[in-house]
């Protein structure tokens, strides 16, 4: 334990301590506490310059209320969930697979696709930019949620691959060598035995996946357009363009676009911070 | 399939049983390096090819050679994006010590520290899009937190985001707030796995404090820091998000790194120069390439060592 | 004479019932793409869309309004991709990209029909390109200076006609503690009005459009002298300070509260103006005043549009919804005050009953010899348009770095012409 345990301390370090860290975080959430207020303050405290003081009437219900009812939200929202969820199913399930295949088959090459998958995962994504666009305008995908899910799901296959391979090379070889010798067919190998260990795995990568796609911004700028398909993050843009200068509906807004994720993270803490250090502590 | 008389599959065609080692992983990879192939790699070498080209996306390319790296040479913006970007791989950084400080600091054992921890960490779960928002106006020149900061000091007033000289810097300090929280958790977890014997027997050789921190601790989450010190470096290079909500590349294209200025010349609202965009794209690939090829290298030497 | 009324009433009829007639042969759909996404012109573009839906019984019209900034990255991508059947734009060279790709339909058929050639010629010459026409006017717009009439009667100013005058005003108006104009420079295109008005006034209309044509250099001493009265009104403190970090939205506060007291700016402002609720005793509207006085007074009157796709799968239905919204009645409509709130094209429409569209009208029907041009990212090419517009925003930072920033626009236009 690093550094030395506050309850080996002195009594008056430890209340110290104590009393210090709800400062430090209020702090670092500074920026954070300040929107969630703007969120339920009245416009009339930005006209009159009140920005950072007490609101000085709740309108957090109005406020949220004309970001659910009067505004394109709703539908940006759902389009992110249509777009994540599939997505988050695709890269888990084609990476169980390819990660199944390179962590446990010995095969010429077997180095060299797994670098593949690495190499891709770590490109500056921007380099596609240009000829993705021109793959799904040509396959008439462009400005659908399929184009975008297609996408994500190809690329989030390098980092998965890793992720996978990874973990399914430290589960116990001897059990698929067991069912091997046994005469089990590789796929049911797959199916019942190593499957079934990599849950774990499994709800880590759909967590951290989920909060990944659900916060890109850059591939919703370039594959879609419209109310129709894009997900929230861009969404945000043109709804922040509807109230310009109204910073109580647009801190509303960012507050509903941003919750999604951190509900995420809070309902499935564990798995998501599993998912974020295998490869640290493996 | 073949193998439906389970669970010995003695009704599989001899071949496919003889083969079966072989064909089953390519059978499992074939759909994701498909894909992979399909949307990632190909589309890479697609870019190298188009920069070769001149294009505004609507007509046909017409081959010009190296013209569009030698423009690059001698422009200006392109510059001002590449030194950018190389502030942004510096400052980027700082998010490694930053987020073990944190780490440390919230290592105990007391009341309610699992909530702070999560919260401490909260912020890289929000989308850039928003963290960006919510900093501009933190940096607002008329109402924004920080000059009432500065005024109740009596420091006068900053516009970050509109002077030039401290605009890349303002937005890589609103980067830096998720980014720490990232390492932050990174190190949290790697503490965990910190050897108690070891830091007690260097307790009893009187090490203390930063001693302690830099000679037992440190070593020892060198996995973490590895993993920080990769998210980080991509993390920067791949720095879109924030530019573009922030301040769009400006003043003046002050804040331009080379991933918005690609997606400025081929895809903005004056921009017709795919070509020239893919140039871009391709030196800010070269960048990353050197730290791609050093991540292989340890992975491969890992590898080595291993099974 | 009775006998030719009714000839001519039976004619018209007869007109009517073919009009209705090929109407009523419209079917399908009508996908519409439109920009126009603020608040009222996107009633506008609604109520138009559902008018024309109920005037062709058959034809079913289906509107998609697309945030206006989004639209303008977004339109290569669904002419290529996902054509509509109608779309907004902008006129002059802001076209060209999708002209020289085939991307828009050669409209000319449509301005050979007199109802158009008659009443929509002033803007004929913006809508040609190689000779052709490619879309259609719905409605043009001024541009000038909207100032805070109470704050120049509290300082005794009057609406300057000569470029001493503007200084002067602007110097009391400095020395009573508030800024002269303000304005939003995140997105550069604000700057780009600046340079229009100055250097149509220093240098000419006929020398501004030479200069976008990419037939002057940027180092010119003309242009020079467009920067060095630029320049005056920047050492005066004219602008507001860190307008390189608003938006032209964000920037209407400081004119609502008073803190500065006129915008350049195109009539589109009146609204927020009104709305943020200055009342039309407070703001008032004059034309950009002379400052040679050798050249003649020009204007900027942005011309807003609508196109036809080539890839469009209806154009039928398509060239009647252009016949549609170039009417007079339509336009009309459309331009009111409670509408848009702009100035038709079509010489047959009435201008609504506005203070400040009237002065506009009144403007550029006569009292702009000089020519009118659309607005400096509309008739300089994009990227000459990008690149030149930044420069302009730095210059209004750091006038210091002007030769810097001319040079870079002269390589610049070597390189796009």
């Amino acid at each position: 334990m690093f550094p030395r345990p506050i309850e080996k301390s002195s009594p008056a370090w430890a209340a110290t301590y104590q009393a210090l860290v709800p400062m430090a975080l209020v702090l670092w959430l500074l920026p954070l506490i300040a929107v969630a207020v703007f969120s339920i303050k009245p416009d009339v405290d930005f006209t009159s310059g009140n920005y950072w003081g007490w609101p000085s009437a709740f309108k957090g219900f109005e406020n949220y209320g004309k970001v659910f009812f009067a505004s394109d939200m709703p539908r940006y929202l759902m389009n992110s969930v249509l777009i994540t969820v599939p997505t988050v199913i695709g890269a888990v399930a084609l990476s169980c697979m390819t990660g199944f295949a390179l962590g446990v088959y010995k095969f010429r090459g077997n180095l060299l696709l797994f670098f593949m998958f690495v190499a891709g995962n770590f490109v500056p994504f921007q380099i596609l930019m240009v000829p993705v666009r021109d793959l799904t305008l040509d396959m008439g995908l462009y400005n659908t949620k399929l184009g975008l899910v297609l996408f994500h799901v190809a690329f989030q296959t390098g980092f998965c691959t890793l992720f996978m391979r990874n973990f399914i090379r430290a589960l116990p070889f001897e059990l698929i060598e067991a069912a091997r010798v046994e005469g089990v067919a590789e796929w049911r190998i797959f199916w019942f035995i190593v499957l079934p260990l990599m849950k774990p795995a499994i709800a880590a990568l759909s967590v951290l996946i989920f909060t990944f796609i659900w916060n890109d911004y850059f591939w919703a700028v370039v594959l879609t357009q419209g109310a129709e398909s894009q997900p929230v993050t861009a969404g945000i843009t043109s709804f922040n363009a509807q109230y310009r200068a109204a910073y109580h509906m647009m801190s509303a807004g960012s507050i509903v676009a941003a919750l999604p994720p951190v509900a995420m993270f809070f309902l499935m803490q564990r798995h998501f911070i599993a998912g974020l250090t295998l490869g640290a502590v493996k | 399939m073949a193998d439906t008389s389970m669970p010995h599959s003695d009704g599989a065609p001899g071949w496919i049983r003889r083969n079966r080692q072989a064909l089953a992983p390519a059978l499992f990879l074939l759909p994701g390096v498909l894909f992979f192939l399909f949307y990632v790699i190909f589309p890479i070498l697609q870019s190298f090819n188009l920069s070769f080209y001149r294009w505004d996306g609507l007509g046909d390319p017409v081959y010009v050679g190296v013209d569009n790296y030698v423009e690059l040479l001698d422009d200006r913006a392109f510059e001002v994006s590449l030194w950018n970007n190389f502030k942004w791989l510096l400052m980027y950084l700082l998010a490694i010590p930053a987020g073990l400080a944190i780490a440390l600091f919230l290592n105990q054992n007391v009341f309610g520290i699992r909530l702070y921890k999560s919260l401490f960490f909260f912020p890289f779960v929000i989308s850039q899009v928003v963290v960006g928002l919510v900093f501009s106006w933190f940096y607002d020149p008329t109402f924004g937190l920080l000059n009432q900061i500065l005024g109740f000091f009596g420091l006068g007033t900053l516009n970050v985001l509109g002077d030039p000289n401290l605009v890349t810097y303002g937005i890589i300090v609103a980067g830096l707030w998720p980014q720490t929280a990232y390492c932050m958790i990174l190190y949290l977890t790697g503490l965990n796995a910190v050897d108690p014997e070891q830091v007690e027997a260097a307790r009893l050789d009187g090490a203390k404090g930063l001693k302690m921190l830099w000679y037992v601790i440190i070593p020892q989450l060198r996995p973490a820091t590895f993993i920080a010190f990769v998210v980080t470096i991509i993390g920067a290079l791949r720095s879109f998000d924030l530019i573009s909500i922030m301040t769009n590349g400006g003043p003046f294209g002050s804040s331009r790194v080379l991933s918005f200025y690609m997606f400025e010349k081929a895809l903005s609202e004056y921009g017709f120069r795919m070509g020239y965009g893919a140039a871009i794209a391709v030196v800010l690939f070269l960048i990353m390439l050197c730290f791609i090829a050093y991540f292989l290298w340890s992975m491969y030497q890992e590898e080595k060592g291993g099974r | 004479m009775n006998l030719l009324k009714g000839t001519a009433a039976g004619f018209a009829m007869a007109v009517g019932l073919a009009a209705s007639a090929q109407a009523a042969d419209l079917s399908g759909t009508l996908k519409i793409f439109s920009d126009m996404s603020n608040p009222a012109p996107r009633a506008v573009m609604e109520k138009l869309a559902a008018d024309f839906d109920a005037l062709h019984p058959n034809l079913t019209v289906e509107l998609t309004v697309i945030d206006r900034e989004a639209y303008k990255t977004q339109i290569r991508n669904f002419l290529t991709a996902n054509a509509p059947d109608v779309a907004n734009w902008y006129a002059a060279n802001r076209m060209r990209p999708y002209v020289s790709a085939g991307l828009f339909e050669d409209v000319s058929d449509l301005w050979a029909e007199p109802a158009i050639a008659d009443n929509l010629a002033s803007t004929k010459g913006a809508m040609t390109l190689d000779g052709k026409q490619w879309g259609v006017p719905y409605t043009y717009y001024q541009w000038g200076v909207y100032y805070r009439e109470d704050i120049y009667k509290e300082l005794g100013l009057e609406e300057p006609k000569d470029w001493d005058t503007f200084k002067a005003n602007c110097q009391k108006i400095i020395d009573s503690g508030k800024k002269c104009f303000t304005i939003g420079t995140k997105f550069l295109w604000t700057a780009g009005g600046w340079f229009d008005y100055l250097n149509m006034r220093t240098n000419g209309y006929d020398f501004h459009m030479a200069l976008t044509n990419g037939e002057i250099a940027w180092t010119d001493d003309r242009v020079k002298q467009t920067f060095a009265n630029w320049r005056e009104l920047i050492d005066m403190g004219a602008f507001i300070d860190n307008h390189q970090s608003y938006s032209w939205q964000e920037a209407l506060p400081f004119m609502v509260n008073g803190d500065a007291a006129g915008y350049l700016m195109g009539n589109f402002a009146v609204a927020p103006l009104r709305e943020a609720g200055l009342t039309d005793e407070q703001i008032d509207f004059y034309q950009f005043p002379a400052i040679n006085p050798d050249v003649a007074l020009a204007e900027d009157a942005p011309t807003d549009t609508f196109h036809i796709p080539s890839g469009a799968q209806n154009k039928e239905a398509a060239r009647e919804f252009l016949r549609y919204v170039t009417s007079a009645d339509v336009q009309t409509a459309i331009n009111a005050g409670s509408a848009l709130g702009q100035l038709p094209v079509n010489a047959s429409s009435s201008v609504d009953n506005d203070e400040m569209l009237n002065q506009g009208f009144e403007m550029l029907s006569s009292n702009s010899p000089g020519g009118i041009a659309q607005f400096f990212d509309r008739d300089a090419p994009a990227e000459m348009a990008s690149v030149a517009m930044e420069g302009f925003q730095e210059f209004m930072v750091f006038p210091d770095n002007l030769d810097e920033i001319l040079d870079r626009l002269e390589k610049a236009r070597g390189r796009v012409y």
